[in-house]
């Protein structure tokens, strides 16, 4: 172990000033520091996707990052997104197509869906599967989530639903 | 099939106007999760609180000679570490088995093993710091010696004589069998045109729920209280076994389960690891924290099937079969699960094998026995994918070899749909099934010839596409007949309380829980119905001890079946008494009363009379003027459980439509149907996204998902990396449609749906890919179907 070392950083639009040790992941530093707890962890070697948060625009696995190297960063994570409201109508077309049921996968799943979104505009099923591949989801079998993610993609093309 | 109320004349609860039973709506719960505002016991924090790691054996079987752990208790920030004897001293050991499973056997578990470990992952310290990292900084330098002990691995060879005895004390490795014989099975046998063999392997996996199993222990050393807060799906089933242990009164104990991050049966067992932490928090008289990290998970969460089944099958040339036969062989790890044991799924298996055919001619033996591995216990759809499995692709393979279309023989030998009340060869009873309405629905939806011809065309430019079909029973709605006849003290009925609050809102307390499978919601659905008043404002309390009635919770698709009629029951005798009391009010008489939008009405116009808001105003807070002798009761509590039949049968039918690739070995999955007859729906979204997930999972065990072990016990595939789970690429769309055939026990008419996607979803894949393979002459009998298992069967490799 060696000694914390400071860092700053804006998340969520807030300015954060924290001492950390340099083994500290990010998704713990949110989690444990920040109690932004929206932001979960299901295997710790960046696999299922669960603590995807998005730093300067990017998505990333934040258990694969450490809190040093989100020194000077803008992060987001779903509470951000939420309170924004930049995913509401995702999460409204989550609800109504019941894309979800623990729920423990959803911030992460959210976050690669919006991710997929910005990008492109018109993305087909097979893109969206493809897109939402590195996200595990133990209990819908991932249809609702194709589903909602495909319908938002179409309303937000203007087209109707 | 619909069966129409037995007497039309006659409308109940469930006929209501603006009634939200057999209604798509949004779950209350969903924007909480969508947010990240739950509150997953990841989440949890209490002051003082210490996390706990354990250290774990790296052996398979092994004498613990010594542990040192001086340097450990000097790292800066342990509050303890802890050793099994020393923990002893606050927990008692158990022993999992249950008194209806004749001769099933087990040894003493402690919480962390004292002299000698049996498993690879099993704890041998605990060690408790002001936080998850310092405390994995100590565990590193705890020294413990051990003396490897051979290991117990192959499940064909743990009954051998040359085997060592993993408990001496027991005698044998083998922890429970059971032997069935029906009808005339030689004789039957005998009279067949053909008989075919088989040996079906099923590879052991696991639930990998995303949030691994977690607990916050809190024993307030002044009130003499433990609050546990455990994501479970039994809380008060975790209350009596912690209490018991710990020599406590289940007063003393409290269990709360808030959100879950998925459950599928992992989190309806006590682990040895959660039963440390409760005793833990007791003996450091603070909060102790435990979460699983995923390599913790993969070596302790319950590890499911793992059986070898050797099955047989007689067929006439017409299509007629004659009789099932049998010998399952599973291995459970070396400790019968507590408290539900370890032989439940065998168990099953014996039960439902040959389950949807009129074939009384059935043999059956399953032995149980100890290995030195991780526990094997129930996960979703308990023995249902080993029964179909074995049952369909001996149907199959009968069909073959006689030349007949699948679907053909399934409906000469299926149970009639007007053929019922009937039991099974195994004796089961079944109140309403619809396997032929269901097999026409799924003919329909699939369009079956069409997907024949397809296949042919494609056969001829060497696509190689199969169609699989499987039908099957599943088991739900659980009386006391699977644990509480045992000695199990798991509660098989649930409880409601509902009440008016002092606003005309309704608040409910049910003792079923919430994983997401959405009994929030239907619990709302129910009352709000019966009651009159709009889902928004109905509060559905779930997942504590102290606050709900006593009940079983949410396992064996019990949630709707027994605490959605729980909360039907109980929701009428409220509006009864608000009617009673309305009456008075309105000086008029309860029959002429009814509730309706929120509002007392007039039931015969609808017109409304008074607001049920301003009914709660008057009686909470101006009882003065009510005319005398009235004694308003706003709450209401009932409690159920079916007792004419012991468990609510359902069937239902599967089919997959796949491509295997016979130069690499890979199978697409390109389109899956189900049919599934669960009686009534109370949400008909809740259900087609309660199966389509089964099915996923059923997907899973079929192509992916296995836990590999060495010779040694080593399991070497622990981490998400290397062992694989279905992900959003690989997986088709499901199509799900319904055939409804209400349960009469209940005025609800619903039975469950939780274990039907997987119960058949492996079983329709491995025809489907034998189906692809018939021009080969490959015959595959193992899942999961991987390249490696499919290019050797195709003599490729």
């Amino acid at each position: 172990m060696t000694a914390p070392v400071s860092i700053s950083l804006d998340v969520n639009g807030e300015r954060v000033d924290a001492l950390v040790l340099p083994r500290l992941n990010l998704a713990d530093f949110l989690r444990e520091q920040l109690q932004l707890t929206g932001t979960h962890v299901g295997c710790e070697h960046g696999v299922c996707g669960a603590c995807t948060v998005r730093v300067n625009g990017e998505i990333v696995r934040s258990c694969l990052m450490l809190a040093v190297q989100a020194h000077g960063t803008a992060v987001e994570t779903i509470e951000g997104l939420s309170d924004s409201g930049e995913v509401a109508d995702l999460q409204a077309a989550f609800r109504d197509r019941n894309a979800l049921q623990c729920g423990f996968c959803t911030p992460g799943m959210l976050m690669a869906a919006q991710d997929l979104l910005k990008q492109e505009a018109r993305p087909d099923r097979d893109r969206i599967r493809e897109h939402l591949s590195g996200n595990y989801c133990r209990c819908t079998g991932y249809q609702a989530i194709i589903d909602a993610v495909e319908t938002t993609a179409r309303v937000r093309g203007g087209r109707r639903v | 099939m619909t069966i129409a109320s037995a007497n039309p004349e006659i409308l109940s609860e469930l006929d209501r106007p603006n009634s939200y039973i057999g209604k798509t709506m949004p779950r209350p719960n969903l924007e909480r999760l969508m947010q990240g505002r739950g509150l997953y016991v990841s989440d949890m924090e209490a002051p003082r609180m210490g996390q706990v790691v354990f250290l774990r054996s790296p052996h398979a079987h092994a004498k613990i000679i010594g542990i040192d752990a001086a340097a450990a208790r000097r790292v800066p920030g342990v509050i303890a570490v802890v050793t099994g004897k020393e923990l002893a001293e606050v927990i008692t050991p158990w022993v999992g088995v249950l008194s209806h499973l004749k001769g099933l056997k087990s040894a003493p578990q402690h919480a962390i093993a004292i002299d000698r470990v049996c498993w690879q992952g099993e704890a041998v310290a605990a060690i408790v710091a002001t936080s998850r990292a310092v405390a994995e900084d100590a565990a590193e330098v705890v020294r413990v010696e051990y003396e490897e002990l051979e290991a117990v691995t192959d499940m064909r060879t743990a009954l051998d004589p040359a085997t060592p005895v993993i408990h001496p004390a027991l005698g044998d490795n083998l922890a429970f069998e059971r032997n069935h014989d029906a009808g005339e099975v030689d004789a039957a046998f005998a009279g067949s045109d053909e008989v075919m063999e088989a040996d079906f392997i099923f590879g052991r996996h696991t639930g990998v729920t995303l949030e691994p199993r977690s607990v916050v222990a809190d024993w307030n050393a002044a009130e003499e209280r433990l609050t546990i807060y455990q994501g479970t799906q039994a809380p008060h089933m975790v209350q009596n076994i912690a209490a018991l242990h710990l020599g406590l009164q289940e007063q003393q104990v409290r269990v709360v389960c808030k959100d879950v991050g998925g459950s599928f049966g992992i989190k309806v067992h006590i682990y040895a690891d959660e039963m440390a932490t409760y005793a833990l928090s007791k003996l450091l008289r603070r909060p102790v924290k435990f979460v699983a990290d995923r390599v913790e998970s993969f070596n302790t969460d319950i590890h499911a099937r793992d059986h070898r089944c050797k099955g047989r099958i007689g067929v006439k040339r017409d299509g007629t079969i004659t009789a099932f036969e049998i010998d399952d062989l599973t291995g459970i790890g070396p400790y019968s699960m507590y408290p539900r044991t370890s032989a439940i799924e065998a168990n099953q298996v014996v039960n439902l094998v040959g389950g949807p055919y009129v074939t009384k001619n059935y043999r059956a033996r399953a032995r149980v026995v100890f290995q030195n591995k991780n526990v094997m216990c129930q996960y979703r759809a308990v023995g249902h994918p080993i029964a179909c499995s074995v049952t369909e692709g001996l149907v199959d393979l009968a069909a073959a070899k006689i030349g007949m279309d699948p679907v053909e023989i399934r409906r000469r030998n299926l149970i009639a749909d007007d053929g019922y009340p009937c039991a099974s060869p195994s004796g089961l009873r079944f109140e309403l099934l619809s396997h032929h309405a269901a097999m026409n629905k799924l003919m329909a939806m699939m369009d079956y010839d069409a997907l024949r011809a397809e296949q042919a065309a494609l056969r001829a430019k060497k696509v190689h596409r199969g169609i699989g079909i499987a039908s099957f029973i599943e088991v739900t709605n659980p009386s006391a007949a699977f644990y509480g006849v045992g000695g199990a003290r798991i509660s098989s009925q649930d409880g409601v309380a509902v009440r008016l609050d002092a606003q005309g809102s309704v608040i409910c307390q049910t003792s079923i829980t919430e994983q997401g499978q959405g009994s929030e919601s239907l619990t709302a659905q129910i009352v709000g119905s019966v009651l009159g008043v709009s889902m928004e404002r109905v509060r559905v309390i779930s997942g504590d001890t102290d606050n709900t009635p006593y009940g079983g919770g949410t396992w064996a698709s019990r949630g709707a079946g027994i605490g959605g009629e729980a909360a039907l029951q109980a929701a009428k005798i409220l509006r009864r008494n608000i009617l009673n009391v309305a009456a008075a009010v309105l000086q008029s008489s309860p029959a002429e009363l009814d509730i309706a939008g929120n509002a007392i009405v007039n039931a015969s116009d609808g017109a409304p009379r008074m607001e049920l808001r301003e009914l709660a105003r008057i009686i909470y807070f101006r009882p003065d003027t009510l005319p005398p002798g009235i004694r308003p009761e706003l709450m209401a509590t009932r409690h159920f459980v079916p007792r004419e039949y012991p468990f609510a049968f359902t069937n239902g039918v599967q089919a997959s439509w796949l491509e295997v690739d016979t130069d690499t070995g890979f199978v697409k999955l390109l389109r899956h149907w189900v049919v599934e007859d669960c009686g009534t729906l109370i949400n008909p979204q809740l259900v087609d996204e309660q199966i389509r997930g089964g099915v996923v999972q059923g997907l899973g065990a079929a192509l992916f998902e296995k836990c590999i072990y060495d010779e040694r016990g080593q399991l070497t595939n622990a981490n998400m990396a290397d062992y694989l789970v279905p992900m959003s690429g690989e997986m088709p769309d499901i199509d799900v449609g319904h055939v409804v055939s209400p349960t009469s026990e209940t005025e609800l008419g619903a039975k469950g749906a939780g274990e039907a996607g997987t119960a058949g979803a492996a079983a329709a894949v491995a025809n489907a890919v034998n189906d692809a393979l018939r021009p080969f002459g490959a015959v595959i009998t193992e899942i999961p179907l991987t390249p490696q298992v499919i290019l050797t069967a195709l003599g490729r490799i």
